[in-house]
């Protein structure tokens, strides 16, 4: 009897199988990570393969990374940083129990990852593809890259492949925020439940992460002091 | 542990530091340090801009040892597979020329 007394102070969204919500709660957020640590080995293998031929291929690597537009680069860095930021307040909105809040946060959050994506492929890509520069679809191996040229599309490779790879994890994170918007529009979350929120914010920080990576390892450790290297 | 609410403006620091790191990392990689020290720093602010967002944005800070126990040793498989591949990758020239046993034979004769 004492224990239906216990139960019955919980919210409605508790788990028979948990003593007490903050277990339930700990038990997701652990769940989640044991996801993303499969999700870090996932990323760890191109970025080890990235590390193994940017040794092999130094000089082609450097004047690829050169070729690369790191103004849509770094906006796009500062984009993704700001959508964490509205991730993490709409989890600070359910907290404080404010609604309306946390809509707004969400629809920032997929508004912010709508334009990094945006940037990507209408601008950046596609003036990389008007440039001659994706391996597979007319890529020109410039004669002014000397005998470097010949690797400069394996770098070019590893870009598309990196930025595409975190570009599909972006996409089906905009997915999983749609289906967010949609329930914290109907109240779901409150201060004693927000796991959906809590799981979809460490991906949506986990993605950032990965962005805080290749941003330099692609875009700025070729040397961008060079003259007339820049873009 | 995770019920812990983190204030605003805790976040809004962590923001505005992340945004003055990515502006730092950017500008330093305009100025020539040397292709390796360019390399480091820019790969050092990586990692403090991670550490960041582990921290606060994912409220590990906050969270339990269980938590924090899966991430490290999430990094640590992570540093055991480039650290592997590195040390075959890099080593392969240091392969010494093989002579077989036979090479041994003066030195036991030396022996005795």
């Amino acid at each position: 009897m004492a224990d239906m007394a216990v139960h019955h102070a919980q919210p409605k969204e508790f788990q028979h199988q948990f003593e007490d919500m903050e277990q339930q709660r700990d038990a997701g957020t652990f769940g989640m990570w044991v996801f993303l640590v499969t999700e870090i080995m996932f990323f760890g293998g191109v970025f080890g393969a990235y590390i193994i031929y940017r040794s092999l291929y130094l000089p082609s690597f450097e004047i690829g990374s050169r070729l690369l537009k790191v103004n849509f680069g770094a906006t796009n860095t500062v984009i993704l940083i700001a959508s964490s930021l509205t991730m993490a307040l709409s989890i600070y909105a359910a907290h404080i129990n404010r609604k309306n809040l946390q809509v707004m946060f969400l629809s920032l959050t997929m508004l912010l990852g709508g334009i990094f994506l945006f940037l990507k492929f209408a601008f950046e890509w596609t003036a990389d593809y008007r440039e001659h520069l994706i391996p597979g679809f007319g890529f020109i191996v410039s004669p002014e890259w000397g005998a470097a040229g010949s690797h400069v599309p394996m770098f070019f490779c590893f870009y598309f492949f990196m930025t595409g790879l975190h570009a599909l994890h972006m996409i089906i994170g905009f997915g999983i925020l749609a289906v967010l918007l949609v329930m914290a529009w109907r109240g779901r979350f409150h201060s004693d439940y927000y796991a959906p929120l809590e799981s979809t914010g460490l991906y949506w920080h986990f993605v950032d992460i990965v962005w805080i990576f290749l941003f330099p390892l692609l875009y700025l450790i070729g040397g961008r002091y060079v003259i007339g290297g820049g873009h | 542990m995770s019920e812990q609410v983190v204030p605003v403006k805790t976040y809004v620091g962590v923001f505005v530091a992340l945004l003055l790191l990515t502006g730092l990392t950017t500008g330093v990689a305009f100025i020539d340090l040397g292709s390796e020290l360019n390399t480091i720093v820019a790969l050092t602010i990586a990692v403090i801009k991670a550490l960041l967002v582990i921290l606060f944005f994912m409220h590990v800070k906050y969270s339990g040892g269980l938590t924090k126990m899966v991430i490290v040793a999430g990094f640590f498989f992570l540093a055991l597979l480039i650290a592997f591949t590195l040390a075959d990758e890099l080593t392969r020239g240091w392969s010494p020329q093989v002579h077989g046993w036979g090479a041994l034979i003066p030195v036991v004769h030396g022996w005795f």
